[in-house]
């Protein structure tokens, strides 16, 4: 007996669980450009759309309780469904930080910022290219790929450490920059809290591949 | 006696200015080398170049070579978390954080990747210690930085900086924030530091720079107008401006 609508459903749910790693993607680039480029106006775009993101998860989340309640999936299917649980509610966060880097922005205002964002956009293209390609690991149930991304999690808290020593060091120089820089602070700890969001959805892969929960990287922060 | 920084045709621009012109100097370890000369001589451009501090700011541009034991820090691609810790600075104004004395050091160590609490307390014991400061503040470790007077707040910082155990440590003006007894104090400090560290400063107090320090640069438009030990210096300098300005002819 093959179940063709149940596996429809399954199929149907993994292209929702990839179309909202796509709207968390563009909020990230376009919360980094935003304040990068002072546009104000994008900010609060991406501030407003970040229900969006909440939206789709509830629905995603429904659309499992229902499957596991009507259909009862076992094995493999099974674990896709507690693994994209998981994943929805960490895509979900990086949305948040997301967000919270617009609202700095908009916090910043008309005011320039204390130095030239050099680092931070390098750091948030490693943050949203370990996202993407963990979402492209879950895709074809790369359980290698997805290790590697979390080791890379490393290269993300180098970036912040670089970042928060010159930020510090700034503000022990300039005293009247500590407001500003504090501002940029924030942004930065949000770009590394969502490669540690990473590294969850990539233990989420490994779990849905393999059936084996593991820590794969501790992040030092 | 050997060179702990050597620098060799150092030039530096903010943006097209121009405000270090040529500049070639030893830096003698664990030696105290003080620079002096008028307000906007390059004498502070210079000691910020050291630690690239200057790489904080956008626009900024250096030519030339800075040599820590032989290797140049102007580099590209050089690990600047690492250069600080190794050149360490202290600011003009004492710039505690708005947290416990003890927190003050420890938050340096920690930024240097020191998590173990036990090594963080000892560094910060020989730190206070270190910098004259343990005495008065033995039993108020966990009191607030602000509450210390300015001299204290100094030293506190000096301490911040000694924590990390640097080999360079650059002291901006340290005193002019300060009154002539923490001042005084400051500058024991240092002779009693000079054991352990390499210490340049720069000054606009001469008496300060010849009590002091072993060697001194008198620094003009921009360029080093002559280098010599203090004694030297500050009893006969071989450069007529620099006669004129120890001797209050000019500046």
């Amino acid at each position: 007996m093959t179940r063709e609508a149940y596996h429809k459903s399954m199929k149907g749910l993994e292209a929702d669980l990839q179309q909202m790693a796509a709207l968390v993607v563009d909020a990230i680039k376009g919360s980094i450009e935003a304040l990068k480029t002072r546009d104000i106006e994008k900010s609060r775009h991406i501030v407003r759309n970040d229900m969006e993101i909440n939206r789709k998860r509830f629905q995603i989340e429904e659309k499992c309780i229902s499957l596991i309640a009507t259909q009862q999936p076992m094995a493999v299917d099974l674990r896709i469904l507690a693994a994209i649980i998981n994943i929805i509610t960490d895509l979900e966060r990086i949305g948040d930080h997301a967000e919270g880097i617009a609202k700095i922005s908009v916090s910043i205002g008309d005011e320039p910022l204390v130095k030239p964002l050099i680092d931070m956009p390098l750091m948030a293209e490693k943050a949203v290219s370990m996202l993407e390609r963990c979402m492209k690991a879950f895709i074809e149930r790369d359980v290698k790929t997805a290790r590697e991304i979390c080791n890379e999690d490393d290269e993300v808290d180098a970036y912040y450490d670089k970042i928060y020593n010159d930020l510090v060091l700034l503000m022990i120089d300039n005293p009247k920059l500590i407001k500003d820089a504090t501002y940029l602070i924030w942004a930065a700890h949000n770009i590394e809290r969502m490669a540690d969001r990473v590294t969850n959805i990539a233990e989420r892969v490994v779990y849905m591949v393999t059936g084996k929960m593991e820590e794969m990287n501790v992040s030092k922060y | 006696m050997k060179d702990k920084l050597t620098i060799k045709n150092l030039n530096f621009w903010y943006g097209d200015k121009q405000a270090l012109k040529e500049i070639n100097l030893h830096i003698r370890e664990k030696q105290i080398t003080a620079l002096i000369g008028p307000s906007g001589c390059g004498k502070t451009t210079f000691l910020r170049c050291l630690n690239r501090m200057h790489d904080l700011y956008p626009g900024n541009r250096y030519e030339g070579e800075i040599l820590l034991e032989g290797r140049n820090i102007l580099e590209k691609g050089l690990d600047l978390i690492k250069l600080r810790g190794k050149i360490g600075m202290v600011f003009q104004k004492p710039t505690p954080f708005p947290m416990s004395i003890y927190e003050n050091i420890a938050f340096g160590l920690k930024l240097m990747g020191i998590k173990s609490k036990g090594e963080i307390s000892g560094r910060v014991e020989k730190a206070l210690k270190d910098s004259a400061l343990w005495d008065e503040i033995r039993d108020r470790l966990h009191g607030p930085a602000l509450s210390l007077s300015g001299g204290q707040q100094q030293r506190l910082c000096i301490a911040r900086a000694i924590a990390v155990e640097p080999e360079v440590i650059l002291m901006d003006e340290p005193c002019s924030a300060l009154d002539p007894v923490a001042t005084a104090k400051i500058e024991d400090l240092m002779t009693g530091i000079k054991e352990n560290y390499t210490v340049v400063i720069v000054t606009h107090n001469m008496q300060q720079a010849a009590r002091v320090s072993e060697y001194t640069g008198f620094f003009m438009l921009g360029e080093v107008v002559e280098f010599d030990t203090t004694e030297k210096i500050f009893t006969a300098p071989a450069n007529k401006l620099t006669e004129d300005y120890i001797t209050g002819r000019f500046g």
